[in-house]
């Protein structure tokens, strides 16, 4: 798919006190129909939005941390997460979401979305990008 | 606003059908939607019915229907996970159509 463009999302802020966790979220899921190569980033607060067990009955708005795990569905399965934002919080890789693909060319294996990079390694990728959307 | 009667009370819903609060959601309103349509429910139809609302229950989102065509493929037989078989029970399009009678919203990219 020589036509494909690379498309990345950049997430930083965290995730309920304003809209744009959610936004983000659904132009990615929204996006996916057209077959794009499809890249997410957590950088600063943004690494919140993949934390395990997020809790939301005391702010009234909809835990929408599930859906993440259905990145995978939609084929979307490069997700870097910045590696100073997550020690400047005092998270690991542990306190995050396992988030998985299947490869459908290797029997449906599980394979891990997730890649933790340094911010050195992530403004490399931002470089090979041809469309970046910062939320 | 609209709404439909189901089990002697009256639900509200959206101007394309769908309904407005999700814990409305009881068996029947697919059944009185479906007949809004002209359509009988058969045991193929709620399998999908019940999919999406385990899906929905998982992953908070209707799923787009390349992705429903997939998992249902997964779980329920490669026979059902192709868009033939799902536009046959749904002739309105598997997403639109079985999402609102699973009382879901319409799926998240359905345009």
């Amino acid at each position: 798919m020589s036509d494909a463009k690379k498309f990345m999302y950049i997430n930083r802020k965290a995730p309920y006190g304003t809209i744009y966790a959610w936004e983000s979220l659904e132009v990615v899921l929204i996006g996916a129909a057209f077959e794009q190569d499809v890249s997410l980033a957590f950088v600063d607060d943004g690494v919140y939005q993949l934390m395990k067990n997020q809790d939301t009955t005391e702010v009234g708005i909809k835990n929408f941390s599930p859906t993440y795990s259905a990145l995978g569905d939609y084929d979307i399965n490069k997700i870097y997460v910045e590696k100073e934002s997550l020690e400047a919080r005092g998270l690991t890789l542990d306190d995050l979401q396992h988030l998985v693909w299947e490869d459908e060319d290797d029997d449906w294996a599980e394979k891990d979305s997730i890649r933790v990079v340094t911010s050195a390694e992530l403004a490399e990728i931002f470089e090979q990008q041809d469309v970046v959307l910062s939320f | 606003m609209a709404s439909i009667e189901v089990n002697g009370k009256n639900l509200d819903v959206d101007e394309e059908g769908y309904l407005e609060n999700l814990n409305d959601w009881v068996p029947e309103v697919a059944t009185v939607m479906a007949k809004l349509d002209d359509t009988e429910l058969t045991d193929a139809h709620w399998e999908v019915i019940n999919f999406l609302r385990e899906y929905y229950d998982e992953y908070q989102i209707a799923p787009a229907v390349r992705v429903l065509t997939k998992a249902i493929g997964k779980k329920l037989g490669k026979e059902k996970g192709n868009s033939k078989y799902l536009y046959e029970l749904f002739p309105y399009g598997p997403g639109k159509q079985a999402c609102k009678y699973a009382g879901l919203p319409k799926p998240t990219g359905c345009v």
